[in-house]
């Protein structure tokens, strides 16, 4: 064989490798990105439907409560408040007053079930998401 | 007084580093003697210098010295000696030093050990390792000082989050930056070559070991971090796809396409260019991982408090780094791409494929952790990339590669019988098939992903053992050989363990009183109780649970949970009971208001075959660097 077509099949199989990752990607992306959401967007019905979104905010004060492995809380931005429902074990600094950012879907009466709670593992960190849906809310605030 | 010495260390380190980095360049460009021999005795000041600044940091941790600002906020005087030592590199300054401390630790190495090199050569390489020492000794200088005072002293100091208070931090940095930082040695022969214009064999005869053993620490270093994220952070995953964890994946996964490749260049000239960018690229995705890491811009269980202007600097730095290489390449890369002449079916063309596959899912990896990152800053939302992403799109990049491995070590260089090969290989793909059907039925459940895993592990493994029953017929196998033969069962090993972890663990979170019987695996888990139990500079709640089997006590399992006296934050400790097939693991999640537990219970089948692959990889690299070839070599040229 012409060291020219040599050439030209070896390309074509590297574009195919990459044409086939480019596929998987576009597809894994279209189903697995979850959106940022802030608590004033979940109750002003911005919060997507049918797909799993995240939570960023606060945990509010003496909102938690606990039904055998089932905790119940509720998690603000300090404006508007989201009930959440998890059933598991939380992580370490998970508390209340504390930043959070949790995973999962809106149920039918307005309840966020979480099917994931993320763990922070530095108390003194705060995470930007949640931060981000407290500035948002302290802005939205003062402007009204 | 003796923590300025530290600082006064570091900015004449940064000056001499500075002279290591400009003279030897110039003086090897203008062929002035007088100029290149500069770069060794500039390389062994820098690490003296270095070193220096090194122990005075951790002599200061070590008697408690909290009038430095960096010691009062990572330690505290309850806390053991170990890891007092080990939170020198447990915050950000402390991690950068330790970052230019092992990349003058490379430096050094490859001063002393290249005497049989030509001097233009060597001082290059040390010329541009000496230039990207004096841009990170900038950047600790001027951003992110370890040895900057805090006055008055505090009475004690903030101590290290508990969840680094463990072995794993001792080991697990050091390791992981090794490997990174080692990349920058594979980079500066790139770039050295590139400048004399001198790409031939020998240098990637050269640079081979270098890489290797970059790559074999940077194993090393990732799966102590998978090993101890497992043990340690109380959710029995062993990896998670977390941003900071693909910072070191990407670099690992480029760093084994470039050993790959330069194997090629080596035994027979080819590939030079490619071989090159890879090697600028590995690099370059090492200084983005620092920049992730470091920068604070990735929501990340490595992710702490940071000061933006870091991230400003390191971004600077790389795009100078990745700029002034890339038009480097551009102008003095060699024209012929591939290099030496091969047919299609060719060693060569199975070691460019599986570069490739390599190649591909570094830049999915890559994309799945910068596209939040993307769309933040183009303002388009928030969003976050989870781990489906990544195994959906990974693992079928992933399952070719393997297909390859079974089939490339058979194929001869430059043209190959592929007819015959396959003809060989009919045992191997029957006994990979066989296994693909018959483990997932004898573990009681058939997936097609588990029977996919085990004929792609036992394709691997028949066809190494085929190879090493023919290298055996034609005579005593070399290291480089036996090197890869490890480091390919390693893969096996490891895709046995990530597929039985995958498809036949169980994880139950459950309540349970004093008494109550769980169980997992057919094992049962009774719990006893909790008692109060005093620690160093912590109070543990510590569980007791005994581990049944057909009624017989196997063994007792304590998992804790810590308060640490100096840190609101409670911490989990796992109990483990590990084996060959299985680990039970047991944490205790909180205690419940009508005083039950709720418990978190795992059966892990296999899952430490994860880290006994990547084990067996790591051995296979220090094998090959050992190969009698390089020794040979070195000799002829010392005589």
């Amino acid at each position: 064989m012409k060291s020219r077509y040599k050439r030209a099949l070896i390309i074509i199989a590297a574009l195919a490798v990459i044409g086939v990752a480019a596929l998987l990607i576009l597809n894994a992306l279209n189903s697995n990105i979850a959106l940022y959401v802030t608590p004033s967007e979940v109750s002003a019905g911005k919060a997507p439907k049918d797909q799993a979104f995240r939570i960023g905010g606060m945990v509010k004060d003496e909102s938690v409560r606990r039904d055998g492995l089932t905790v119940y809380f509720v998690i603000t931005d300090l404006v508007k408040d989201v009930p959440v429902a998890y059933t598991g074990i939380l992580p370490d600094l998970f508390k209340e007053g504390k930043g959070a950012v949790i995973q999962g879907r809106m149920n039918t009466n307005g309840e966020f079930i979480a099917s994931e709670v993320l763990a922070k593992h530095d108390e003194n960190y705060m995470p930007p998401e949640a931060k981000h849906a407290l500035e948002q809310a302290q802005k939205n605030g003062s402007n009204k | 007084m003796i923590p300025e010495f530290g600082h006064y260390a570091l900015i004449l380190a940064l000056c001499i580093a500075l002279i290591q980095g400009v003279l030897p360049l110039i003086g090897a460009h203008q062929g002035r003697r007088e100029w290149l021999i500069l770069a060794r005795p500039a390389a062994q000041t820098v690490f003296l210098l270095l070193a220096t600044a090194f122990v005075i940091l951790a002599w200061s941790f070590y008697i408690n010295d909290f009038s430095v600002l960096y010691v009062a906020e990572h330690s505290n005087s309850q806390m053991p000696v170990m890891y007092r030592l080990g939170a020198v590199w447990g915050g950000h300054e402390g991690s950068l030093l330790l970052w230019v401390f092992l990349l003058s630790t490379w430096t050094i190495l490859v001063a002393q050990l290249s005497k049989a090199l030509d001097e233009f050569m060597v001082a290059r390489v040390i010329g541009v390792l000496g230039l990207v020492m004096s841009g990170l000794l900038l950047f600790v200088l001027t951003t992110s000082n370890p040895f900057m005072r805090l006055l008055p002293a505090a009475q004690d100091g903030r101590s290290l989050n508990p969840l680094l208070q463990d072995p794993g931090l001792v080991f697990h940095p050091p390791m992981l930056y090794m490997g990174y930082v080692g990349f920058s040695v594979a980079f500066a022969f790139a770039i050295a070559s590139l400048l004399s214009g001198r790409l031939d064999a020998a240098w990637a005869r050269w640079s081979r070991p270098w890489t290797t053993a970059a790559w074999v620490f940077l194993t090393l270093g990732i799966a102590l971090g998978s090993w101890w994220a497992y043990y340690e952070l109380g959710w029995g995953g062993w990896w998670f796809w977390d941003p900071v964890e693909n910072a070191s994946f990407i670099p690992w996964l480029v760093g084994t396409a470039l050993l790959h490749s330069l194997a090629v260049t080596e035994k027979r000239g080819g590939f030079k260019s490619w071989t090159v960018l890879l090697a600028i690229t590995a690099f370059s995705l090492s200084l983005l991982g620092t920049f992730l890491v470091r920068s604070g811009v990735l929501t990340s269980v490595h992710a702490f408090a940071t000061d933006p202007r870091r991230g400003v600097f390191i971004l600077i730095f790389l795009v100078l780094v990745v700029g002034s290489s890339l038009i480097l390449y551009a102008w003095r890369a060699p024209k012929s791409s591939l290099g030496g002449k091969f047919s299609l079916s060719s060693r060569e063309t199975f070691i460019l494929l599986g570069n490739v596959f390599l190649v591909v899912s570094a830049g999915s990896v890559l994309l799945g952790t910068l596209y939040p990152l993307l769309i933040d800053a183009l303002h388009l939302g928030k969003i976050s990339v989870g781990p489906p992403y990544f195994n959906s799109v990974f693992v079928p990049l992933m399952a070719p590669l393997l297909v390859l491995m079974g089939i490339g070590p058979w194929t001869n260089w430059k043209s190959s019988d592929l007819l015959g090969v396959i003809k060989r290989l009919w045992l191997a793909g029957s006994v990979a098939v066989l296994a693909g059907i018959s483990i997932p039925l004898m573990m009681g459940e058939f997936t097609w992903l588990a029977g996919l895993g085990f004929l792609l592990a036992f394709w691997v493994i028949a066809s190494g053992c085929l190879q090493i029953i023919r290298q055996a017929k034609a005579g005593k196998p070399t290291r480089s050989f036996i090197g890869m033969q490890f480091a390919h069962l390693g893969i096996a090993v490891f895709v046995i363990g990530v597929t039985m972890v995958g498809a036949y663990q169980e994880e139950k979170d459950v309540r349970m009183s004093a008494g109550d019987t769980v169980s997992v695996g057919g094992y049962q888990i009774q719990f006893e109780g909790v008692n109060v139990v005093p620690g160093p500079n912590y109070q543990a709640m510590r569980g007791t649970f005994l581990l049944n089997k057909n009624g017989n006590t196997q063994t007792i399992m304590h998992p804790e949970k810590r308060n640490y006296f100096s840190s609101t934050m409670p911490m989990t400790e796992a109990a483990i009971d590990a084996g060959l097939t299985r680990d039970i693991y047991v944490s205790l999640g909180e205690e419940l208001p009508d005083k039950s537990w709720a418990v978190r219970v795992y059966y892990k089948p296999f899952v430490d075959w994860i880290w006994g692959g990547c084990l067996l990889m790591a051995l296979g690299g220090v094998l090959a660097i050992f190969d009698k070839r390089y020794r040979i070599k070195l000799k002829r040229q010392v005589a």
